[in-house]
């Protein structure tokens, strides 16, 4: 089985916010909630770096370990879902999760916060049907057989989501060359790329 | 027109020229630069390992920016995990420790030693000993503490129980009302309780004999040893400071995390958790200790919170110093009661 995971290449991310508006459409996400979140280090100084973020699905996820309802699983591709009928917006996982990832609505008095919201890496939840699928938790495209929106629109392809080997593999190959072999861009069609078509890693420094 | 706008009319073009030409003068070096081994050497670095190590430890910076609507998280919550280590490591598994602990001791207690009764036979007069405002009190405030109490531990050990034990349905209801009385509950506990203090704080303030009654384990043990004791003995004062010291911190911690809106941080929460979690399983685990002591352990001592008064007898060995003080006002039981002087017994 594939264990699903992000990763976002920070010599790549551009700060665009592409994915980010990418996901909200995809999952028709509440009004105030954003799953994932673009964090920028350094703004406008040098060594300015972004960085997309969301729930990064861990394997001994935090907030599965901390919920006092117990309402989260794990898929068999590695996803970490939940139960929005079991939440009762207690805010542990938040307090568990290094990244930030659970939302909570407020529209409850005394700030007392609504039923949690997360990335699904776009692999829906536990519903009845469809339509309350999608109505509570967006989208599902891993039913159907497609990867995360997020990832999918990124523009520089500095958002990587799929299974962990290739995802792996992918910025292994970056990192050795900085620049996939066809950049990323499948425009070479398997040639290896000349030296100037390499996206250049000012990092790089020997 | 003024002289210097014609003089810029008539040398616009020549002008022009002569700013492009500077332009590619300048655009050589840049060009120049495309060359990798040049721009290695002029580069800056971006993401470098004291970037990720400061990620890492959880700063932020002048320069840091969140996408996030009012998001105000680092990107990597450091203390996150330790928030976890310390809940399940060591709150969660010391809590039932604590708290079965003290239940095995007081049954043990029970069966071995069994309940104090009272030495001398009942005069059958009573004493005045709590006042109907002081009982409403402390029911009230009894009350709200065993739900909260129940609630609380609950939403900590319920779901290694209920939740494979009635299924998902019965659950998400169990625990949605478990945190529901908790966090509505909770605020109107902690206003009684202050209200509480305030009323019993003379009664309870330390006084020299309380120490004799320590050292004498406070006559708990045995027949015909009964320490002195005013009002309230030194039993009674330890667990009043216990709830004027880590009652308030549960309360005030409580409050911390009952409103997320007054922009507390994550972190504040976290620490606002452990200590509301650990203070309120020490006293729910003293609080046995505190219900057993007044209906099972001791003759007489409930039926002066269920109907205010006390027999003569279990005021003059329990509490002699205030006896002493309030005697001559003891009346027969007809006229305070109008009943037996064994009333009928409210379970809490
Ligand atoms: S919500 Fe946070 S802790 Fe849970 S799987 Fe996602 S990233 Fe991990
Ligand atoms: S907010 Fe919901 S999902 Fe998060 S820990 Fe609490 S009950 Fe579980």
């Amino acid at each position: 089985m594939a264990q699903m995971k992000f990763m976002c290449d920070a010599e790549r991310c551009i700060e665009c916010n592409g994915c980010v508006t990418a996901c909200k459409n995809a999952n028709d996400v509440e009004w105030g909630i954003q799953r994932r979140r673009v964090v920028t280090l350094n703004d406008g100084e040098p060594g300015e770096v972004s960085i997309s973020v969301a729930c990064m699905h861990c394997d001994d996820a935090p907030c599965m370990a901390v919920c006092p309802t117990d309402c989260f699983y794990k898929t068999d591709d590695g996803i970490v879902l939940h139960d929005k009928d079991l939440c009762i917006g207690c805010g542990y996982c938040l307090y568990a999760c290094p990244f930030g990832a659970p939302q909570f609505p407020k529209q409850n008095a005394f700030g007392e916060r609504g039923k949690m919201d997360k990335c699904t890496f776009c692999a829906g939840g536990p519903a009845n049907s469809k339509e309350e699928e999608y109505q509570k938790y967006g989208a599902n495209r891993i039913a159907e057989g497609k990867l995360p929106l997020c990832a999918e629109m990124c523009s520089t392809k500095a958002l990587l989501a799929g299974d962990a080997q290739t995802v792996a593999d992918i910025f292994r190959q970056r990192v050795v060359q900085r620049g996939h072999e066809d950049g990323a861009w499948s425009s070479l069609e398997g040639r290896p790329a000349t030296a100037d078509e390499l996206a250049y890693d000012a990092t790089r420094q020997q | 027109m003024n002289l210097l706008t014609e003089w810029l009319h008539t040398w616009r073009v020549p002008l022009l020229a002569l700013l492009v030409l500077l332009s590619l003068g300048m655009a050589g070096p840049v060009l120049a630069q495309a060359d990798p081994e040049g721009e290695i050497a002029t580069a800056v670095p971006a993401t470098d390992a004291d970037t990720w190590r400061q990620v890492r430890s959880g700063e932020t910076g002048p320069n840091y920016r969140d996408s996030r609507f009012d998001s105000n998280y680092n990107l990597i919550n450091a203390s996150g995990e330790t928030w976890r280590q310390i809940r399940n490591r060591w709150v969660s598994p010391f809590g039932l420790i604590a708290i079965c602990g003290m239940l095995a001791m007081i049954v043990l207690f029970y069966l071995i030693v069994g309940r104090k009764h009272l030495d001398e036979p009942r005069t059958g007069r009573k004493l005045l000993r709590w006042t109907a405002l002081e009982r409403s009190l402390h029911w009230s405030v009894a009350t709200l503490f065993i739900i909260l109490a129940l609630t609380g531990l609950n939403l900590l050990y319920g779901k290694f129980l209920f939740k494979t034990l009635f299924g998902d349905a019965f659950w998400a209801g169990m625990i949605s009302g478990s945190k529901m009385l908790h966090n509505y509950l909770g605020p109107l506990f902690g206003v009684l309780l202050v209200i509480i203090l305030a009323k019993f704080l003379v009664r309870n303030l330390p006084s020299k004999h309380d120490w004799t009654w320590f050292k004498q384990g406070g006559g708990l043990i045995g027949k015909g040893r009964h320490p002195d004791a005013g009002f309230a003995n030194g039993g009674e004062k330890v667990w009043y400071w216990l709830l004027a010291t880590a009652g308030l911190v549960v309360i005030a911690s409580g409050l911390v995390l009952d409103f997320p809106n007054y922009g507390q941080s994550r972190d504040a929460m976290q620490w606002a958790n452990i200590v509301h979690a650990v203070g309120a399983l020490g006293l729910t685990a003293v609080a046995l200790g505190h219900i057993y002591i007044g209906t099972l352990g001791t003759e007489g001592s409930l039926e002066g919170m269920a109907t205010g008064y006390v027999d003569e007898t279990w005021a003059k060995e329990h509490h002699n110093l205030w006896y002493e003080e309030v005697k001559h006002q003891a009346a027969d039981a007809d006229e305070t009661l109008g009943e037996e002087s064994t009333p009928p017994q409210r379970s809490s």
